[in-house]
């Protein structure tokens, strides 16, 4: 094969480090100001202060808020991730009739956009007579939540050597135990990966738990209410910076374990 | 005997299977298809002062679709998500093709890197939007402390193309996976192939590489195309009145307004026409790929 032209290479890695720039940098500004002295979101920037993050951490609404949050998060990560295994499970262990169908259906969410996703979940919720509350959001957030879980874990366990499962039902084992005691822990990295990674688009999702949220309020909620005041911009965008931070950190984790997880795979199946 | 228990034997492989689905598949009815189909049902009755009339009408969508305000927002919003489309596909291409083709050992921190705002929250990244296009914002008040302008420019921010240029943004990241799959996927040996029987680089990037990567773009246009139709957020923070979104109005609908009714023929009937012009666009793109080869 020709190599392409040296030129070309480095056009190419220079096109590829200013695409990372344009993903990266609109969102870097949040820091950015979120530490600079000034109510005004602008240049130049006066100087260094933390108050926006002393008078977020400050405020109740964002701390009663952040609770729900994270209330909801856990609550949808296990649950989705509980309904992505058990299909993943299916999916990969047998044959079932009209598999590749069920597959898509689950996939849905992904192409219906989130607006039309919440509305219907909302007119469901009060021809129900139920009442709005974490629980409707949870329910929303689970629905978006469990087309990711099925894929990571499909990933994590498609190749998987059915063999190991078979032999321990032959070595005695009852069905539960087998996959406790091996299935469980061969997919223990695509677990976690898909309980941070459905943790974190529930924690972040606005639309839907707008909603559907009642008189509760999830973070992006709160986010949402606040941006109509210039002077509470600062504490927001201290906020925003912190949510930032901490999901990228979930994220390299999640991606880190469910990478790792496929090349220790990889290896054993080589070793084997 | 021996073809009628491994019949069997298949029957209950599936029917355990299914077995182990149907949870994740009674939830999926009972929050999706079940809404889905009240919200069908509910584009079809009309809303009378409080109460809810259930006779079957076609009102709605005479007024989704009759009244020339709403059907402006439709096509703004067909627009805008096309527009969209096409930009954050061709900016991906070269990104995906310079990780599938370039990139040896780094290959998982490029991929990190590029899913991070994948899962990280969109209403900041939108968010992020506002304050670079604002009035006193990022751009104006840089140019303003260069000395570049005297004063703010005002056509940044709340207007189409600032909702096109938010979009664009914070959609970049799900065109780039799948194009990456798909040309990750080609087989290196047609490449050498089509080198050894004398194509020059471009005419075989043409002619292996894209049409091979199709699938790949044909996924990253369906999954920015039908969800950025739909979205509210950006065209709340940073269109305007302008830059207003089909979705704005299907949710005035369903607060402010309380004609739920209405809210939900316009959200069928803009369903409707994403799905048509999808369908449309991924025959088009499945006919082009074969008169390629």
């Amino acid at each position: 094969m020709r190599r392409p032209g040296r030129r070309g290479r480095a056009g190419l890695l220079a096109y590829a480090i200013s695409y990372l720039a344009f993903l990266y940098l609109p969102v870097l500004f949040l820091p950015l100001f979120s530490l600079n002295d000034s109510v005004f979101i602008a240049f130049p920037l006066s100087g260094f202060t933390t108050q926006w993050y002393a008078q977020m951490l400050a405020d109740d609404a964002m701390l009663h808020a952040l609770g729900n949050s994270l209330e909801v998060g856990t609550a949808t990560a296990l649950l989705s991730t509980v309904l992505g295994l058990l299909t993943a499970k299916a999916l990969t262990q047998f044959r079932v009739p009209g598999g590749a169908a069920l597959l898509v259906f689950t996939s849905l969410p992904l192409f219906i956009p989130d607006i039309v996703l919440g509305i219907s979940l909302l007119i469901l919720l009060n021809i129900a007579n139920l009442p709005l509350s974490l629980l409707s959001v949870i329910a929303g957030h689970t629905l978006i939540c469990v087309p990711f879980a099925i894929t990571v874990l499909l990933s994590r366990l498609e190749g998987f050597d059915r063999s190991l499962e078979e032999a321990s039902r032959d070595l005695g084992e009852d069905a539960w135990m087998s996959f406790w005691r091996v299935t469980f822990p061969l997919a223990l990295p695509g677990i976690v990966s898909s309980l941070l990674l459905t943790f974190i688009v529930s924690f972040d999702e606005f639309l839907i738990a707008y909603f559907l949220a009642g008189n509760e309020a999830t973070l992006p909620i709160y986010i949402w209410s606040q941006l109509r005041f210039p002077y509470k911009l600062p504490a927001v965008l201290a906020l925003g910076a912190a949510i930032l931070v901490a999901s990228t950190l979930l994220v390299v984790f999640a991606e880190w374990l469910r990478s790792r997880g496929l090349e220790s795979r990889k290896q054993f199946m080589v070793g084997a | 005997m021996a073809a009628k228990l491994a019949r069997f034997y298949r029957r209950s492989e599936g029917a355990r299977g299914l077995a182990l689905m149907s949870p994740t598949m009674l939830v999926m009815l009972a929050a999706l298809a079940a809404p889905l189909v009240l919200l069908a049902l509910y584009s079809f009755w009309s809303q009378n002062g409080y109460a809810l009339d259930t006779h079957f009408t076609l009102a709605q969508y005479q007024v989704s679709l009759g009244r020339a305000g709403y059907r402006a927002l439709f096509l703004r919003s067909l627009a805008i998500s096309s527009l969209v489309t096409v930009i954050t596909v061709l900016l991906a291409y070269p990104m995906a093709y310079f990780v599938a083709f370039r990139v040896d050992k780094s290959k998982f921190v490029w991929l990190i890197l590029l899913t991070i705002p994948f899962w990280t929250s969109y209403l900041l990244r939108v968010f992020a939007w506002k304050v670079i296009l604002g009035y006193n914002g990022v751009i104006n008040s840089g140019l303003m402390s260069l000395g570049l302008i005297r004063q703010p420019l005002e056509f940044l921010l709340y207007n189409p193309t600032a909702v096109v240029v938010t979009l664009a943004h914070a959609w970049a990241p799900f065109a780039i996976l799948p194009i990456y799959v798909s040309l990750e996927k080609i087989d290196r040996s047609l490449l050498e192939a089509a080198a050894d029987l004398g194509d020059g680089a471009v005419r075989r990037f043409f002619r292996v590489t894209l049409p091979l990567s199709l699938p790949g773009v044909i996924a990253a246009a369906v999954v920015i195309f039908v969800p950025t139709t739909g979205d509210y957020v950006t065209p709340s923070l940073v269109g305007g009145s302008n830059g207003m979104m089909i979705a704005n109005i299907i949710e005035v609908q369903f607060d402010k307004v309380g004609n739920w009714p209405l809210g939900a023929a316009l959200a069928m009937a803009s369903m409707a026409a994403v799905g048509i012009m999808t369908l449309l666009f991924v025959t088009a793109m499945r006919a082009a790929a074969e008169r390629i080869r």
